[in-house]
Order: C-alpha cells, then sequence, then structure tokens
C-alpha cells in the first residue's frame, strides 16, 4: 500500500452482517428488558467490579446491538451478580438475569 | 378366641395383599435407588449417624413429633393438627393393637397369614363363650381409634369444603391419583366399621361396632351382607395401597425415611437425584407455601410457590421447574412454616447450578498482585477527625471509658457491603454510632468492596463465589480485626456459612448497637414514634437474629406489631434471589410486604437491611423507611 503519510482507523460502526438475529431473539425472550435499556450508564457508574475491571453493562449491551458478542461478553465476565445495577437503573431492567443470559447465549 | 374360617383364607383378603406387597417392593426398590444415587461421603456420613446415640435419639423423636403426633402442623392451627394427628396416630394404634390381639389370640399364625390377619381379624376370629375383661379391653380399644380416624376423616372431609376454618385460603389442585387415593382412604375407615360391624355378633365388639351389629342386623336380618362390606374393606385398602406412590400421600411412608437423612446432615446435591428425591416424595402437597409465598399476590404467580415445584420436579417437568427456580426469591417463607421441613430453596439453588452451568465468569482481577486489597480499606483513627458528619462529637469522655471497659481489646472492622454503599445515609450513622461510642475502627470497603459472594451462590456459581470468598477473607485476615460489623443481611448470612474467619466475630449491626447499648456505650432518647418493624429475609429466616432489633426499637419509640412479622415476614420483593422476576411484579411483592407493615399505622418503618430499606422507600409513600442505625443515629444523646 501506498505511504501517504496517513492511514484510516477500522471503522467501528455497525456491521450488521455481524449482527446475529436470532440469538438476539433469543435473548430478548429471555430478558424482554433489554429492549427498554436508553444507556443512560447508571448501571456502570456503580458497578462494584467496574472499580477493578472492564465491566460495564451499559457498553456491553451497545455492542451486542452493533454485533461484537466477544466485546459484550468480555464486558460482562468480571460481574459479581450483586446487584446494585439493578436497584439503580432508572427503567427497572432486571439487570442480572439480563447479565447472566447475555453470558449464556452468547459464551463460546 | 377360635379361629373360626377353615384354611385361615378367604379370597377377599387379594385385593389387599396384592396391594400391600405392590407398596411394599415399590418401596424397597425406592429406597435402593435413593441410597444409590447419594454420593459415597453422604453414604458414610448415613451411616454413621445409624452408630451416634445422639442423632438416633433424635430420629425416634423427631419421628413420633412429626410423623404421628404432627407437632408442627398443632402448632400451626389447632384443628389442622388434629385432623392430622387423629388419622396419623389412630391408624397407627389400630395397627399396633391389631398386631397385639394377633400375637395374644392367634399365635399359631405363620407365614402369608401376619400380613392379613391384623387387618381383618374380626372376620378370621370367633368369640367363644363370654369376653375375658382382657378381650374387652382391646375390643374397647380398637373401637376407640377407630372413632378416632373416623372423627379425623370427617374433619378432612369438611376441610374439602371449607378450607378457610383450617387455617388455609388456598389449596393445591389435586392430581387424578392423588383424588384416587383420597376417596380411597375416605372409604377405608367406614368400610370397616360396616365390615367390623357386620361380624361383630360373632367375633364380639365394643361401644362402637355392637351398635352398629345391632342396628343392621334389624335391617336386613341375616349374615349374607358379610361378605359384600369385607370385599368392599379390602378392594379400597387394595386400590388405596396401589394409587399411592403415584400420590401425594407418598409423603407418609417418605417422611421417616427424609428426617432420618436430614438428621444426618446430608443437603441435595442434585435437582432430582439423592436426598432431593427424598424431599420431593416427602412433599404432601399440602399448599401451605402457597398462602405463605410472597409472589401469591398475583394469580399468575400462585402456580410460582414451592409446592408446585416439588410436584413438577416429581414429573421431570423440566421447562416449569426451570421457570420456578429462577423466579424464586429465596425468601425462606416456604421452607419456615413447611411441617415437614422440606428445604425447596436448597434444591432450587442446586437446580439454578445446572441452569447456569454454561456462564463463566473470569475474576482474574482479584488474584494477589493485580489489585492491592489492602488498599480498599481506610483506617479510623477517632483522635483524627476528619468527616463533617464526625466534627459535631468529640469523644474525649468515651475515650476514657473505653479504656476502662472489658472489650477495649476488640478491633473493629465494619464491611459496608454493595448494598449499603448505594444507601450511603448507613453509612454515615455507622460512622456517627462508632465515633460516639469511641471505637476505632477500620472500613473494609472505604473505597470500593468486592461483593460477599451470596448472590453469586444464589445463583448456583458455587466455584466463582469461592473465588469472591477467598479475596476478600485475604481482607479481613490481614486486617487483624476481631470482630466484623456488617450492616448488610446478605453479607452477615454468608460471612456466618460459608466463610472460614476463624477468631473473626461476625456481628449484624444490630446485634452490634443492641450490644452497645446494653453496655451503655451508646445513650438514646425516646419519644413516641409509633415503629414498626420489618424483619428482612436473610437476618431473621436466614439468620435467626428476630429479638435485637426489637430491643433497641423499643428504647427508641413505640414499637407496634405488623401484620405479618418475625417468621412469616414478607420479603419486601427487591431480594437478590430471583433471578427472573422483573419489575412490576416485584413492585407489587413490595406493596403488598407495605400492607402488612403499614398495618399499625406506623409513623416509620425500620429495617434492618439496606436492600429492604431502598426497595420499601420507593413504594411507601409519606412513611419514612430507615435502617435501624440511622435512627439510633438520629436519637444519640
Amino acid at each position: 500500500m501506498v505511504n501517504f503519510g496517513f492511514q484510516l482507523n477500522t471503522s467501528s460502526r455497525v456491521n450488521l452482517d455481524k449482527f446475529d438475529k436470532q440469538k438476539y431473539d433469543r435473548l430478548i425472550k429471555a430478558e424482554p428488558d433489554v429492549r427498554i435499556c436508553m444507556a443512560c450508564g447508571t448501571c456502570t457508574s456503580t458497578c462494584a467490579a467496574g472499580k477493578f475491571t472492564k465491566t460495564s453493562l451499559r457498553k456491553a449491551i451497545l455492542l451486542l446491538q452493533n454485533g461484537d458478542e466477544k466485546g459484550a461478553v468480555e464486558n460482562l465476565k468480571g460481574c459479581m451478580l450483586c446487584g446494585k445495577c439493578t436497584l439503580v437503573c432508572p427503567r427497572g431492567i432486571n439487570t442480572r438475569n439480563l447479565i447472566n443470559n447475555i453470558l449464556k447465549i452468547y459464551n463460546k | 378366641m377360635n379361629e373360626r374360617i377353615l384354611h385361615d383364607y378367604n379370597d377377599f383378603v387379594l385385593p389387599f395383599l396384592i396391594g400391600f406387597v405392590f407398596l411394599v417392593s415399590y418401596l424397597f426398590i425406592g429406597l435402593v435407588r435413593l441410597i444409590y444415587h447419594i454420593p459415597p461421603k453422604d453414604r458414610r456420613k448415613l451411616l454413621m449417624s445409624f452408630i451416634n446415640p445422639r442423632i438416633f435419639l433424635k430420629n425416634i423423636k423427631d419421628i413420633t413429633f412429626d410423623c404421628l403426633l404432627h407437632i408442627k402442623i398443632y402448632k400451626r392451627n389447632l384443628l389442622l393438627g388434629y385432623m392430622h394427628f387423629s388419622i396419623a396416630f389412630g391408624w397407627f394404634m389400630l395397627i399396633v393393637v391389631g398386631h397385639i390381639e394377633v400375637l395374644l389370640y392367634a399365635p399359631k399364625s405363620t407365614g402369608w397369614q401376619h400380613l392379613y390377619y391384623p387387618i381383618f381379624f374380626r372376620y378370621f376370629l370367633e368369640q367363644n363363650g363370654q369376653t375375658t375383661l382382657r378381650g374387652a379391653f382391646f375390643f374397647f380399644l380398637m373401637d376407640f381409634f377407630l372413632l378416632m380416624v373416623l372423627g379425623g376423616i370427617g374433619l378432612a372431609i369438611f376441610k374439602r369444603i371449607k378450607s378457610l376454618a383450617f387455617g388455609m385460603r388456598r389449596t393445591t389442585q389435586a392430581s387424578f391419583a392423588d383424588t384416587v387415593v383420597l376417596y380411597c382412604l375416605w372409604a377405608i375407615f367406614p368400610l370397616r366399621l360396616l365390615a367390623e360391624g357386620f361380624t361383630a355378633g360373632i367375633s364380639g365388639g365394643s361401644f362402637l361396632t355392637k351398635p352398629v351389629h345391632y342396628m343392621f342386623a334389624n335391617f336386613f336380618g341375616n349374615d349374607l351382607n358379610i361378605m359384600p362390606t369385607w370385599w368392599a374393606y379390602s378392594i379400597s385398602l387394595g386400590l388405596f395401597f396401589l394409587a399411592l406412590p403415584f400420590s401425594r400421600y407418598m409423603h407418609i411412608p417418605t417422611e421417616p425415611l427424609l428426617i432420618v437423612l436430614r438428621n444426618a446432615g446430608l443437603k441435595a446435591r442434585k435437582p432430582r437425584k439423592g436426598f432431593s428425591e427424598a424431599e420431593i416424595y416427602s412433599c404432601p402437597s399440602c399448599g401451605l407455601c402457597i398462602d405463605a409465598c410472597p409472589m401469591n399476590v398475583q394469580i399468575k404467580n400462585l402456580k410460582l410457590s414451592s409446592v408446585y415445584y416439588m410436584r413438577f420436579l416429581r414429573r421431570h417437568n423440566h421447562e416449569k421447574t426451570e421457570r420456578i427456580a429462577g423466579a424464586c426469591l429465596m425468601c425462606g417463607k416456604c421452607v419456615a412454616i413447611c411441617p415437614v421441613g422440606i428445604d425447596s430453596c436448597g434444591i432450587k439453588i442446586v437446580q439454578r447450578g445446572t441452569m447456569n452451568n454454561s456462564i463463566q465468569f473470569d475474576y482474574n482481577y482479584l488474584q494477589d498482585g493485580k489489585i492491592n486489597l489492602l488498599s480498599l480499606l481506610e483506617e479510623n483513627n477517632n483522635n483524627e477527625i476528619s468527616s463533617p458528619l464526625e466534627e459535631e462529637i468529640v469523644p474525649k469522655t468515651n475515650i476514657a471509658n473505653k479504656n476502662s471497659s472489658p472489650t477495649n481489646k476488640e478491633k473493629v472492622i465494619f464491611f459496608a457491603g454493595c448494598m449499603t454503599h448505594i444507601t450511603p445515609i448507613i453509612i454515615k450513622s455507622m460512622k456517627k454510632i462508632f465515633v460516639k461510642a469511641g471505637i476505632d475502627y477500620i472500613f473494609a470497603d472505604a473505597n470500593g468492596g468486592i461483593c460477599c459472594g451470596r448472590p453469586l451462590l444464589l445463583a448456583g456459581k458455587h466455584n466463582a463465589a469461592n473465588e469472591i470468598i477467598k479475596a476478600n477473607t485475604k481482607i479481613f485476615k490481614e486486617s487483624g480485626a476481631n470482630t466484623l460489623v456488617v450492616s448488610c443481611p446478605i453479607c452477615y448470612k454468608v460471612f456466618n456459612e460459608e466463610y472460614k474467619l476463624k477468631g473473626i466475630k461476625v456481628i449484624h449491626h444490630t446485634e452490634y448497637i443492641n450490644n452497645l447499648i446494653n453496655e451503655n456505650r451508646l445513650q438514646i432518647s425516646k419519644n413516641d414514634d409509633v415503629l414498626v418493624y420489618h424483619d428482612p429475609c436473610d437476618l431473621g429466616r436466614g439468620s435467626n437474629i428476630y429479638e435485637e432489633p426489637r430491643n433497641v426499637l423499643r428504647k427508641i419509640g413505640n414499637l407496634k406489631k405488623a401484620e405479618k412479622e418475625g417468621k412469616e415476614s414478607i420479603c419486601c420483593g427487591g431480594s437478590l434471589g430471583s433471578l427472573t422476576l422483573n419489575r412490576q411484579d416485584r413492585v407489587r411483592i413490595t406493596q403488598s410486604s407495605l400492607q402488612a407493615l403499614t398495618y399499625a399505622k406506623p409513623d416509620k418503618i425500620i429495617t434492618a437491611c439496606p436492600l429492604c430499606k431502598k426497595t420499601f422507600a420507593e413504594q411507601s409513600g409519606n412513611i419514612p423507611v430507615m435502617d435501624i442505625a440511622e435512627i439510633v443515629a438520629n436519637n444519640l444523646i
């Protein structure tokens, strides 16, 4: 490749080819609350595990919807299921069931 | 008495014999299978329990009290208790006295006769000459216990019509086998009375069977009706035994086995095999847990109660059992009130383990060297007051007190836990209390803590929880403290049960505050506020702490009773035990729990769990919900 003195980053936009609708439907069936998340990030800001390692439910849901399954799982593996996020979520999402099911459905 | 029948046999004993032999072989095969499924370690435990005289005596005591006398049901409802007692004890005594009679009057009976003689004694033997005193005594006993059982059956029929009189609002829907066995059970004893009544002229009888005999002798005038009634009696017994293994009445033979296994210290390890199987078959489907379950506020969730869980488990219905196991709040109320003492929550947790098997957590970050665990804690020496809340109190005098007090060697570490961190008022209140009492303490998770591990255990993830337990244990051990004060019942329960904290006394803040007040290290003022206390599940039923918080609250205000409290307190709905229950359902539970709490129109609702506080506070309207530490801190003098 010719060196122009600059380079383009790989795109981080949504690649719908990577999005697995079947798996996502299974997730919705197991925990319908995933659809009402508004990505406010309250869960992440209170997360007990988030203090020590990259654990973010908000990011995981966004990555999932953008087709990055591996990234989503990576962002939830450190979860200790302590339930702080459930209590602070302004939409009343059952976050622990959501985390469990994401890990169940998307874990290889 | 003489034996009056040639060959001591008649065809009518066949239905009974077939049923009885079937039942005994079914039970024997079931027992062998069950013991085969118990892990070897547990099997050894079971063997050892037979040698241990203490456990042996406890077995006998429990079996007599629970299976025969039904003390637990008596405590719940007198009528319900009497119904069970009269049928179980009366029937048992009929069998015992029947055998004694055979021993005394027909000692020559052998082989098969042993099986049916005590049951059909009145048919096979005739009275020669006058009744002796001893004979009359046994006739009386047999009629007395028969009357007792008949009374119980009468109550059972009445219960079908009006269960509320027995303290049961809801009861289970009976399956087909249940109905067959139920009608057989109702038929057996009236038929026995009829049959013995017909033969009372030949074999003798007492206050019950003789009058029946005279009544029928006048009606029918001959003895031709003897055979049909004895056949009917035998058929109802045979059918009862044949259908028993497929019905809920299987709890009659299984309960003694469960008691023996439980006293040996066995626990559920698989959701459907071994110890769990004994629990499943011991469930009498009485439905007391339907009324107890907090989820019963919604009709659609009625079938999430433990009785249906046990029933679906028995039928291998995975879909439904997994749904119930996921939704259960693990509040433990059904276990606390179960007359058989079935630990359904234990089975549910084991099943969650199999359901969540594919979930893999990664707690590498908790390993040594990755983070400095000790950086999380913060030493608070009360001589250097920094936080604004603590400024108002200068604990000079208290420090002098402290040095003279006998407990001055205690080194306190305070663990707030995740839930307390999102209700910071509890942390502030605890700090205020520590300062006022002049206690130097270490704040274990001042800079963000690790979860205690109980939520993971409740999700069935044992190995994952163990990694967290290891990390937390390291913090507590290295802090050098000997008293661990916890402000969250969830953490308290797991610290007590799963952690190995030798040399560290785990104490919940309700107990701790109660001790401080009793030792006069805290002075509190009293006012006229009407208070009501909510027992958090993990503190009350889970850890058996009921009195300490009430002692404290009586010194602060006017403590009133809630509609349901103590062992029967209703979960707040926020429980971490439930994995799948959604917010709408939880809110309904919270509202019903609040309804029970506000029964005495309290000014304040007091609880001892940050999770309950947060859950209630959202729904309680204008009644403030406070933690016990909060109200104590507010009332400090």
